[in-house]
């Protein structure tokens, strides 16, 4: 296949670095309204800067074009079907853009006095105990920035826990299936690494469990459902197993889109849970941030959360101090904070929004509708054939995500997973996750997620099948693919071996 | 169904039976009994968009923002002006909802972005690289005190108490895992303790860590500091407020291994606190070992110039355990946002910004001092935020003055005995550009009005200023 150079690939990538010349501006300073001083007086020079830094001299025409152009190579979840597996891809309402930039949350200084930021501190607490009732866990901190800075807060918990009952421990105990965050949050938090096996039916190996956890286990990281899409039928054994060698379970929270509403990371005997408010809760991701992973813990770890913590007092508001929500920092057993200020306020404003949206009921339609559509989507690609070639990985009822395994497809007509990924950009999709989870041979990792109508699921059923009859007739078309996006196959492994990370000026 | 999904009563019929199952509940009977739910979760029921409109509004109103009074609140985020440009081009579809570009040929447009960022932060600190972004300021210096841990097998951290007591604190928690001990290093006359700092080093020092400018607003000294770090190996971490090295010079000049940052000061709102971004740069020999994405430049099989996720063997979902760093969502809308505006500033308005605000500052720091009771804490150089003791005597008093402020509509600042108790009487001020002349000169009208009605009632006013 020859392609014909689209307009946008024609457009050759230029940077903000390589346009504009010396002397324009877009930013017109105010004007110095005060005596001036020498600069030598106030800062001295051996101090100073001698050259400026070599930023770019453009107009503010030139800047916004510059940027709208290149936003448009990129594909976004407003323009088509992003069905990526673990990533929860769900519709970002804009009436959330709407109230986050309302000055009085997107103005609000962190160090305001809390007498003067009860709005904002009631809402965090607002949304502290609704994550506590959708977790199943009666305690929250709202601190930590993304999954896996709110993992790294639940080991340390873990950590601290154990500590402060003189029985420090070494290991945590991760599956096979887990997120690579995982056993990386293990390693930061200072434990050992010990892997649990996968069953034949995509869940934990419990003999491996038995014969892994033992009284040096601090505690077992757990994604339910899993990466695989699977809820795990022996998910109270597995905690009971944990728990009587003295370890905590931490819930990965990834998954959580599956399940609210339904069943409780708690109500399974969790200690520790994650959100990421930028999956389930459907902050917008921003292309790579930003998130929020706020934790919910039990009683027993309570004691250790991040400080500070938002307390509120007895009382009616319009009496008394004006204080009835509080920023508590007299906690003699906390960790400390896991970083600056409060957490990521913005995102859980979007986040109460949306969960002031849907209520109770609504929340649980998002789960229920979230498991339709990806059981669905299955059941329309074995309609059509399509999983002769990619079979699911375990063939069961899945959760609100599956994973296929390409290994058939390779085999029989010579393409890859990343073949078919990248062959669907050119039917203008986003593929789902390639290659992960890794216990899948060329694996695909498809969530479809709640917001997306049946006209969309068949229609991305469809081109699957096609790319896949396309490739039976002629598998160099999808080696060879992408031909209509921006830029084609791009080469990894140069990037790698010779880095160039910057404009070079 | 709710507003954001779209099955019909017929289309649930039509997906149940290919499916095969009868109804939606059978799909979760794989959910064992006693931990699956009947009851409905314990939260109010879902409300029209016009009701959580005005609900949020509602909260918003009770926040009293930087619109509603004359704030010099900073000490670590502050009120500088976000250009137009910023909200429409974070608000675009294209910028504001993808995830993370894991499929480069769709996702030019954020790598590209990534790519500017990268140089543009390079640029201003002088540093060879740069990653994508980390969350925010505090955990960026604890990501860098873990690239110091592998870089080395040293046992202690020493840390300038002029650092942000957020970072401070950030840093202690996250190394504790990682059994690390952090030694403070006190302040003399506002700046880092030279003495201290070169006795608080020696060859088990992994690695130091001071800010440019200090959490009270000073400029430190970084040659002696950096210098003194070299001498026993360890490695130099500044934490750096990027809108302040249009004056000051760029530490990559300095000897730095590490410059790391808080972003919000370029081009992001206050937001309560976040999001906002960490800026992460080092000298080349760390490269792979630093954290988070990293973007570089390839071409694609016809030529053309691209960019990927790069180096990505040092990442959790390569290396697993033995992964630099478990960051893998950060703050790439916020960084964008932060080149956005730095080339909006661009090369001279960094400057002249720089200059408005030495010059504002120094003209606000005098007139406070000025005040009855009123000193500057230190006499360190400064380019937009300053120390005063208010001679009140304690946080209390302190506190008790600021109420009296906001009364009338003035914020003057944000009380420094909350984390140093030996300044427990001082004020930390801020002047961004929004701040004019006039308003600086309102607050030494009200602040001037609060401190003298306090110090009429304090039975016996203290002497300010005991750290000069």
């Amino acid at each position: 296949m020859t392609p014909t150079e689209t307009a946008m690939q024609r457009d050759r990538a230029v940077t903000i670095f390589e346009k504009g010349q010396a002397g324009r501006r877009a930013f017109s300073p105010p004007p110095l309204d005060v005596p001036e001083r020498p600069l030598d007086e106030l800062i001295p020079p051996r101090l100073r800067r001698r050259e400026p830094a070599r930023l770019p001299e453009v107009s503010e025409p030139e800047l916004v074009r510059h940027y709208v152009r290149i936003s448009r190579r990129n594909f976004d979840l407003d323009t088509g079907f992003y069905p990526l597996g673990s990533c929860t891809m769900k519709h970002n309402p804009r009436l959330h853009e709407r109230v986050a930039g309302l000055a009085g949350h997107a103005r609000l200084h962190p160090l305001q006095d809390p007498q003067r930021a009860q709005g904002a501190l009631e809402l965090m607490w607002n949304l502290e105990r609704a994550l506590a009732e959708i977790a199943g866990l009666p305690y929250v901190s709202l601190q930590p920035s993304a999954g896996s800075h709110g993992e790294l807060a639940g080991v340390l918990l873990t950590r601290a826990y154990h500590e402060d009952r003189g029985d420090p421990r070494r290991t945590v105990l991760t599956p096979d299936t887990a997120h690579g965050t995982n056993p990386a949050t293990v390693t930061m938090a200072g434990y050992d690494v010990v892997k649990v096996g996968t069953n034949a039916d995509g869940g934990v190996d419990l003999d491996d469990l038995r014969a892994k956890a033992d009284k040096d286990t601090a505690c077992l990281m757990l994604t339910n459902p899993n990466t695989l899409g699977l809820f795990d039928p022996n998910i109270e054994e597995i905690v009971r197993i944990v728990h009587d060698v003295g370890a905590t379970a931490y819930y990965d929270g990834a998954n959580l889109n599956a399940v609210m509403g339904i069943s409780r990371p708690g109500d399974m005997g969790f200690d520790i849970v994650h959100f990421n408010l930028h999956k389930s809760f459907t902050q917008p991701h921003g292309g790579g941030g930003p998130g929020a992973g706020p934790i919910a813990v039990s009683e027993r770890i309570a004691p250790f959360l991040p400080r500070p913590v938002i307390v509120r007092h007895g009382g009616e508001r319009s009496n008394g101090s004006g204080r009835e929500f509080d920023l508590d920092y007299d906690r003699p057993k906390s960790i400390g904070r896991v970083r600056g200020f409060q957490g990521n306020y913005g995102c859980f404003v979007r986040a109460y929004a949306y969960i002031r949206s849907l209520g109770a009921s609504g929340l649980r339609d998002a789960s229920e509708v979230a498991v339709l559509n990806a059981n669905y989507l299955l059941a329309r690609l074995r309609q059509l054939g399509v999983c002769e070639l990619l079979p699911p990985a375990y063939d069961r009822i899945c959760m609100h995500e599956f994973a296929l395994t390409g290994a058939p497809m390779k085999s029989e007509l010579g393409i890859r997973t990343l073949d078919l990924a990248k062959r669907l950009l050119d039917h203008g999709y986003h593929p789902p996750t390639v290659y992960f989870p890794l216990l899948v041979e060329e694996a695909l990792l498809i969530e479809p997620t709640e917001t997306e109508t049946k006209e969309t699921l068949d229609a991305f059923a469809e081109a699957v099948a096609a790319i896949l009859s396309e490739a039976r007739e002629d598998p160099e078309i999808a080696r060879g693919a992408p031909y209509t996006t921006p830029v084609r196959r791009l080469d990894e492994a140069g990037a790698a071996k010779k880095p160039v990370l910057r404009q070079p000026l | 169904m709710t507003r954001y999904t779209a099955v019909t009563d017929a289309d649930r019929s039509t997906m149940l039976e290919a499916i095969g199952v009868a109804s939606v509940d059978e799909l979760f009977a794989g959910i064992p009994a006693a931990v699956r739910r009947t009851a409905p979760l314990d939260l109010p029921e879902g409300l029209g968009e016009a009701e959580v409109y005005a609900e949020l509004r509602e909260l918003a109103a009770r926040n009293t923002s930087v619109e509603d009074e004359v704030s010099f609140l900073g000490a670590g985020m502050y009120d500088h002006y976000v250009p137009a440009v910023i909200d429409m081009l974070m608000g675009r579809s294209e910028f504001l909802t993808p995830y993370t570009p894991y499929q480069p040929e769709i996702s030019q447009g954020g790598l590209q972005v990534m790519f500017e960022y990268q140089t543009a932060i390079c640029e201003l600190t002088g540093m060879d690289v740069s990653n994508a972004s980390v969350y925010e300021g505090p955990s960026a210096l604890a990501a860098a005190a873990y690239l110091a841990k592998l870089s080395n097998s040293r046992k202690r951290f020493v840390i300038s108490r002029a650092v942000h007591p957020h970072a401070r604190e950030t840093l202690t928690t996250l190394c504790a895992g990682y059994e690390m001990s952090v030694t403070e290093v006190p302040l003399a006359g506002g700046v880092t303790d030279l003495s201290a700092w070169s006795d608080a080093i020696d060859d088990d020092v992994s690695a130091v860590f001071f800010a440019q400018p200090n959490y009270l607003g000073a400029v430190e000294d970084p040659a002696p500091l950096v210098a003194a770090a070299r001498e026993h190996g360890a490695l130099v971490v500044c934490s750096a407020d990027p809108l302040t090295l249009g004056i000051l010079e760029a530490p990559g000049s300095l000897g730095v291994d590490v410059c790391v940052g808080e972003g919000q000061t370029l081009g992001n709102r206050l937001d309560f606190g976040g999001p906002s971004f960490g800026f992460f740069a080092a000298r080349d020999e760390h490269l792979r070992r630093m954290p988070g994405r990293i973007v570089g430049e390839t071409v694609d099989v016809d030529g053309r110039r691209g960019f990927v996720l790069t180096l990505q063997t040092r990442e959790q979902h390569i290396r697993r355990e033995k992964a630099t760093s478990n960051i893998c969502t950060a703050q790439a809308l916020n960084a964008l946002a932060g080149v956005v505006y730095l080339s909006w500033l661009g090369r001279h308005g960094l400057v002249e910004l720089g200059e408005l605000l030495v010059q504002r500052t120094a003209y606000a720091r005098d007139a406070l001092g000025s005040l009855d009771g009123v000193a500057a804490l230190h006499d360190q150089p400064v380019i937009r935020e300053f120390a005063v003791s208010l001679g009140v005597g304690d946080l209390e008093a302190v506190r008790r003055v600021i109420a009296r402020c906001a009364a009338e509509h003035v914020n003057p600042g944000h009380p420094l005995g909350i984390d140093y108790p030996e300044y427990s009487d001082c004020l930390l001020v801020a002047i961004t550009e929004q701040r004019s002349r006039a308003d600086i000169d309102l607050l030494v009208d009200v602040l001037g009005r609060a401190v003298a009605a306090e110090r009429s009632d304090v039975p016996a006013p203290r002497r300010g200023g005991e750290a000069r």
